[in-house]
């Protein structure tokens, strides 16, 4: 259903529709620029890397079912369980909630026709997918990386770890940083200029606010991943000595710069979640969010104050005990805007009407999980006991309650919401339930009986343990809860798979949403919009009057923008009119210079720096050919 | 370690400080169990409401609805959160600070190999391997030091953990308040055999620990026996004495761990294995299937060789 187009409009539309008409087949995809089908590459994708990081993730269970297995060996072990924090981190959540969530909707949800930069947008994507496969060749030739995601020096030295799997590691994330800083700027300049008339800050959705914050995170978080990259690189590829101790360097500067990256890293997994919260709770409550602006705030807050707190990851390595309660001490600050948040949704889903269906139930399973993983991560912020317990089981639990609990739950109820917008269809309410109950027992069932485990001495990381230790017993439970887990996450794709075909149509708005991205058909057409949105509230569906005045526009011709290939630009603070963009159309640019770059990084790997020369002088040309002619006449 | 399989908890203290992080534990576990029974409560409240807009007898007040959210997202935490704070951070942990010097009895160096640890006690020169004596009861300085990676020295029923880190030396309080064995191990991923990488500290009564350094103070003792003394020469004359160090000998290898005293040891290849016939065979003979990756290698060994060389090793009391 699309939304209803006055008859004096069909012209209009029909032009519109010709100007943004996207290519067919597959060149169309290779070349797109639009941010929905980018948004869908993300998704593939980034779902791709999660199966692949759930593989891993259940080989590693198998081998711990019991004592003494022989499933995998240690060294294929460690090879799994690096490869899987990589993946999860860098390849599954930020990709579908920056990329896939981000793209597909914040420019919808302002009111815009795609992001500001569409072709830098295509080459995130290509980049994303290049480095991606640029880690798994590590894996699947037997070379990948086994230090641990947070590679640690001197383990992850030349001297430790002689092999290419660090390598691998250590470029393919500085070649994923590039896709990713790209895309955290986009996503700023497209709040900051290209919102709707009238959504000046104060009414944007919460779930820009929370993207806003995560991609300033990203921009200031990666800077410091990228050099302790290089410095490695340095060391492991041409004999410098930054983290080697025996020539006056220092193994503790790759963990501070680590986890000056590494913790803001926590609030960009989780902050795009608290978004997807934000908007699915206001909609299934019938209400809006209690204390928007506290909110809003919280959100700002969480991503600043996380800069602050890295050195909790590093409480055991003998900092002074200044230090330590320094760091202790912002971490319980940090405490605070998080709590405020859970308040607000809790409060507002306990004074709402809630209907308790498939979308609002994970958001739920969010909240019962987020809250079980911020109570254990409270208590690291006792010194005392984190450093008793750090580094065990209990913090396994920890971060998996925050991360697979407070980021993936929200991302598979985010998947459920918007479903209907995406495809057109709806999914199987029953099977949602389902799924939810499954996926949220298996969940359970996996990562509870960790923080036993850590209680009971099990350190994380064993490839093994004896049967004398007390520990096989939770073992096995929690390899069977990861098997459930798997099946509730497979009876999630099987929903949305078949519903892509059989659901029944879902109309433009089945929720009575309160974004605007339920204004336009599902899905949208390449425009998102006939009319560019004038908005006066946060939750513009829900202005009835302001939706009726965007028909009357498109019959009068207001504000349609159907001379070229266009969207609006409004002001930063107040969104007011500001000019009107010539948007830039499809290119092959884009993913030819995410492959000659790739061959920068591979050449790189192989230490033939002529060849390496040779693809950045490529990617150089290729980044020139993009910019010979201006991009709307290309 | 091998008879009396027992869970080896943080929650199991043996020393005033693990206690202390114990009780802290148990606080943080009763105060977290409120929040979160708490929170379900007014989960289970808005779904009994589903159908009724705003709370019971408040009614909507969007200035109470605001109240709530400062209330249990701020004010409260703010308060639980210092009291934390000031429990944790400034009372428990002055006890798990690293002692005062003059408030140790003694002095003993770990150092983290791969995948296995070199115990040291400066004050008698004694050295050994997976097996730290200390004295019950008595307040021990322990100087944590890595040879090579980073490990973590950590006895959960005793003390919090320590990183041992290349170029620094952390210490820690080691203090046992009875007599026991106490399972330490690795908890710093340190590479492929990290999983087999722990140590017991063997705590003993002051006497008993005496006696036991005076023991460890002696030169290896000489072979007994014909196979004995052949299993000595196969140990110098090949590859063994250039990684192991037996003091009154010839051997002063130092990549692998001192066995002037081996056979007194409980375990082998941190803790790995028992020390005792069968284990030690198969460990000395193929160590790679035993711990892969491990800095011992296979040795190609006639019989003649290897039954003289366990009969060797066996000998060193």
């Amino acid at each position: 259903m699309a939304i209803a187009i006055p008859p004096e409009a069909r012209s209009r539309v029909e032009r519109l529709e010709s100007i943004w008409k996207e290519g067919s087949g597959i060149v169309g995809w290779l070349t797109t620029v639009d941010h929905k089908r980018i948004g869908i590459l993300y998704f593939f994708t980034s779902l791709a890397f999660f199966a692949a990081g759930g593989v891993e993730a259940l080989l590693i269970r198998t081998q711990l079912i019991g004592p003494n297995q022989g499933v995998v060996g240690p060294q294929t072990f460690d090879q799994l369980m690096t490869v899987h924090g990589v993946t999860m981190i860098f390849l599954f959540v930020v990709p579908m909630s920056v990329g896939a969530f981000g793209n597909y909707l914040l420019p919808l949800m302002i009111g815009a026709r795609d992001m500001a930069f569409p072709r830098m947008n295509a080459v995130s994507y290509w980049i994303y997918l290049c480095s991606g496969i640029f880690i798994y060749v590590g894996l699947f030739t037997g070379n990948g990386p086994s230090a641990g995601w947070f590679n640690y020096v001197p383990l992850a030295s030349r001297a430790y770890s002689p092999g290419p799997g660090i390598d691998f590691y250590a470029l393919g994330l500085m070649f994923t940083g590039i896709s990713t800083t790209a895309a955290a700027i986009n996503i700023i300049v497209t709040i900051f200029k290209l919102r709707a008339p009238g959504m000046s800050i104060n009414r944007m959705p919460l779930f820009c606010f929370a993207f806003l914050a995560v991609s300033f995170a990203l921009v200031f978080a990666l800077p410091p991943l990228n050099i302790a990259l290089f410095l490695l690189e340095l060391d492991r590829l041409l004999g410098f000595h930054f983290y080697d101790v025996g020539l006056g360097g220092n193994a503790i500067l790759w963990q501070n710069l680590f986890w000056i990256f590494g913790h803001p890293e926590v609030y960009i997994i989780i902050l795009p979640a608290f978004g997807i919260a934000t908007s699915i709770i206001p909609t299934f409550t019938r209400r809006r969010m209690v204390a928007f602006p506290l909110v809003a705030l919280a959100e700002i807050l969480v991503a600043f104050i996380g800069f602050g707190v890295w050195a909790h990851h590093m409480f055991a390595v003998g900092l002074s005990s200044v230090t330590t309660i320094y760091f202790a001490a912002a971490s319980l600050v940090i405490v605070i805007p998080s709590g405020i948040q859970l308040f607000a949704w809790i409060t507002t889903i306990v004074t709402g009407t809630p209907r308790f269906q498939t979308p609002l139930l994970w958001i739920i399973g969010f909240i019962v999980l987020f809250i079980l993983g911020g109570l254990s991560g409270v208590m690291f912020a006792a010194i005392p006991f984190d450093q008793q317990l750090t580094d065990t089981y209990f913090v396994v639990a920890h971060f998996h309650y925050v991360i697979f609990g407070a980021a993936v739950f929200p991302l598979l109820g985010g998947m459920y919401y918007w479903f209907p917008k995406v495809t057109g269809r709806m999914y199987h309410e029953g099977w949602g339930k389902t799924s939810f109950w499954l996926t949220f027992a298996g969940m359970n069932l996996t990562f509870f009986p960790m923080h036993i485990l850590g209680l009971a001495g099990m350190p994380r990381r064993d490839y093994t343990y004896g049967g004398d230790l007390g520990w096989t017993a939770l073992n096995a439970i929690e390899t069977i809860g990861a098997y459930l887990l798997a099946a509730g996450l497979l009876t999630v794709a099987a929903n949305l798979a078949v519903s892509l075909f059989r659901g029944a149509p879902a109309g433009a708005d089945p929720w009575q949403g309160d974004t605007l991205e339920w204004s336009t058909s599902s899905p949208p057409p390449p425009y998102n919009y006939a009319v560019i949105p004038t908005v006066t509230s946060p939750y513009a569906m829900w202005d009835r009057e302001d939706r009726d005045a965007d028909v009357r526009n498109l019959a009068e011709g207001e504000k349609t923008l159907e001379q070229g290939h266009e969207t609006a630009s409004t002001s930063v603070v107040d969104a007011e009119w500001d000019e009107i963009l010539e948007m830039p159309s499809r290119s092959w640019w884009p993913p030819v210079v995410a492959v000659a770059l790739s061959g920068v990084f591979a050449f790189i790997l192989l230490q033939r720096w002529l060849a390496a020369g040779i693809f950045l002088l490529l990617t150089f040309a290729a980044i020139g050919g993009w910019h010979w002619k201006e991009p709307q006449e290309a | 370690m091998e008879a009396g399989a027992r869970y080896v908890s943080p929650l199991d203290p043996h020393s005033p400080a693990a206690r202390d992080i114990a009780t802290l534990w148990w606080w943080m576990l009763a105060a977290a169990a409120i929040v979160f029974a708490g929170a379900i409560a007014l989960l289970w409240l808005g779904w009994r409401r589903r159908g009724e807009p705003g709370l019971p007898w408040i009614g909507e007040s969007e200035r109470f609805n605001t109240g709530l959210v400062v209330a249990f997202g701020m004010v409260i935490p703010a308060v639980v959160l210092s009291a934390l704070f000031v429990g944790a951070n400034l009372v428990v942990m002055r006890d798990t600070e690293p002692p005062s010097r003059s408030a140790t009895a003694m002095t003993i160096v770990a150092i983290g190999h791969q995948w296995w640890w070199e115990f040291r006690y400066p004050e008698s020169g004694v050295v050994t391997a997976n097996e730290l004596h200390i004295p019950a009861s008595t307040s021990v300085n322990l100087e944590a030091r890595s040879a090579d990676v980073i490990h973590s020295f950590w006895v959960p029923e005793l003390n919090r953990k320590i990183d041992m880190v290349p170029g620094q030396r952390n210490r820690i309080e080691l203090y046992a308040e009875h007599a026991g064995t106490y399972r330490g191990q690795c908890a710093e991923f340190c590479g492929l055999q990290h999983a087999n990488m722990a140590f017991n500290v063997v705590a003993e009564p002051q006497s008993g620990f005496q006696s036991w350094l005076r023991q460890e103070q002696a030169p290896a003792e000489p072979p007994q026996g014909a196979e004995a003394v052949a299993g000595m020469r196969a140990f110098m004359e090949g590859a063994c004495a250039s990684c192991h160090t037996i003091s009154g000998t010839e051997a002063r290898g130092t990549v692998g761990p001192d066995l002037t005293h081996v056979a007194s040891r409980a375990t082998l290849a941190a803790l790995t294995g028992p020390n005792r016939h069968g284990f030690l065979d198969q460990w000395i003979s193929d160590p790679q299937s035993i711990k892969p990756g491990s800095k011992m290698p296979g040795l190609e060994l006639t019989e003649a060789q290897f039954r003289s060389l366990v009969a060797y090793l066996s000998g060193l009391r």
